[in-house]
């Protein structure tokens, strides 16, 4: 059995959280360059050119691209085959997390308890999903999730008979209400299917895929194509004053679901959609 | 049409900002967001409720140490920056959503307060609140956190040093980009951007 010592995973996962904040992802960069030559909006496009010399400022600079820095979310993927030592594998990513926000100069944006709202002052505790997966290693992606965005997500509990136009429906609905708010050109991540939670969890795991990517099942990809175009017909624009690059990408993520429902979860993010992995 | 325009605003330059004007900010502003508005929401209410008699203004609210800064004619940044590195003024430094405000708001333009910067939609109450007082609501470009760092020459946490980054810092600006969203007449350029831009690309 592979052995695995915590404090590898403590070092990648504080590396992972500065990088994801300074450097956005080739597949965001690239849309967001691309867009900025399509758009034919003046002061959309003047939007979407701040947005390019900014994410080069954050690049040079080590500035990080938004100050909000987010909440640390993570997929984890435990090979069963691996044994980890040292200390508890949520402790080490949450040490991760603490050592990447306060070294890093990242903004601490948790706080303990919804009511009482006193910040826990590291940004700590993280948002961690895992899955026991085969083999014998520890692949971690993170999503640093800001809440502008966040804050416009939505969860619909759809019926069988709404079918796929109550998707489009929804989904365009969810876009139409965060407008602004959400900081246009989004990427919109949906999840369909499963059950309340799951569905949620499925569409912020979405956010993760790279933008410009497809679903592997044919009439999923279909649709996603189909929302994308419906989203960038809204006009909202970049930062919400009129334009065609309202979305630069609709991710969906299925499961198996119950006979009488269709779960339906959009989770919004801006362009500023960070997601980093490493294997370990 | 871009402009150069000074902060505190004088009434005459407010008067001609209208929704949709690109405009580059220089001087004295404000940082504030969530946690400095309430704490200073609940300054005032309670500081009315111990005196009705009394008529606090602006001024007044900062005179008596219920307010850390006369908001006068001020201009607040809804912004809390990540933590300056050695050698920089500020960190990233981009606007967050500002209807989170909304509660507070009418109440600091009814005391003065001229101009918020922020992103993102208003409700009616501030919307209204902005025509009666006279002033203005303007958008800075969200996730543009780095770009706008640049624009920040000067920056001191003033007051709420607890609240980290929601702390009210003063701070020196110059040519800070922002869009005038919602004018002292209560142009709403979040509802006329998009219908303009569907009626001349359908």
């Amino acid at each position: 059995m592979r052995t695995l010592h915590t404090d590898k995973i403590i070092e990648a996962v504080k590396e992972m959280c500065i990088s994801a904040n300074l450097y956005l992802a080739d597949d965001m960069d690239g849309k967001i360059r691309q867009a900025a030559k399509e758009e034919d909006s003046t002061l959309g496009k003047q939007i979407l050119n701040q947005l390019i010399e900014n994410m080069e400022i954050a690049g040079e600079d080590k500035i990080p691209i938004c100050q909000d820095t987010g909440m640390a979310v993570f997929f984890v993927n435990v090979g069963q085959d691996l044994h980890i030592e040292g200390m508890n594998l949520t402790d080490a990513i949450n040490e991760g997390v603490r050592r990447g926000y306060t070294e890093g100069y990242l903004r601490k944006s948790v706080v303990r308890d919804p009511l009482l709202r006193e910040n826990t002052g590291d940004n700590t505790p993280a948002i961690i999903h895992y899955d026991i997966v085969p083999g014998d290693q520890l692949e971690i992606t993170i999503a640093p999730k800001g809440f502008g965005s966040e804050n416009m997500s939505k969860v619909y509990m759809l019926k069988p008979a709404d079918g796929e136009e109550g998707i489009r429906q929804s989904v365009l609905a969810a876009v139409k209400d965060a407008g602004p708010n959400a900081c246009p050109p989004m990427v919109v991540g949906v999840g369909l299917g499963g059950d309340f939670e799951l569905a949620a969890k499925l569409a912020k795991k979405a956010l993760t895929r790279p933008a410009g990517s497809h679903s592997e099942k044919a009439h999923i990809a279909k649709l996603e194509e189909e929302i994308l175009e419906l989203v960038n017909k809204t006009g909202i624009g970049p930062g919400g004053l009129g334009g065609k690059t309202t979305a630069l990408a609709v991710n969906i993520e299925t499961y198996a679901t119950h006979i009488a429902g269709m779960p339906l979860a959009v989770n919004m993010c801006c362009h500023v959609n960070r997601h980093k992995t490493v294997v370990l | 049409m871009e402009r150069h325009i000074a902060v505190p605003f004088s009434e005459e330059e407010l008067k001609e900002l209208h929704a949709g004007d690109y405009i580059y900010l220089t001087g004295t502003i404000y940082s504030a967001r969530d946690a400095a508005h309430k704490r200073m929401y609940d300054a005032i209410c309670v500081e009315q409720e111990k005196h009705p008699e009394v008529e606090y203004s602006g001024a007044k609210l900062y005179e008596d140490q219920i307010l850390p800064l006369d908001i006068t004619g001020n201009t607040i940044y809804y912004l809390g920056p990540t933590p300056a590195k050695p050698g920089q003024v500020i960190g990233s430094a981009g606007p967050t959503t500002s209807s989170r405000m909304d509660k507070y708001t009418p109440l600091l333009l009814s005391k003065g307060l001229k101009g918020m910067i922020g992103k993102g939609k208003r409700s009616q109450a501030v919307i209204d609140a902005i025509v009666k007082e006279k002033a203005v609501y303007m958008a800075a470009v969200g996730g543009a956190g780095a770009l706008l760092s640049k624009c920040i020459k000067e920056s001191e946490v003033i007051a709420y040093d607890d609240l980290g980054t929601e702390a009210i810092r003063k701070m020196r600006v110059e040519n800070l980009p922002v869009i005038v969203v919602i004018d002292s007449e209560g142009h709403n350029l979040y509802e006329t951007a998009v219908a303009d831009y569907l009626k001349e690309h359908n």
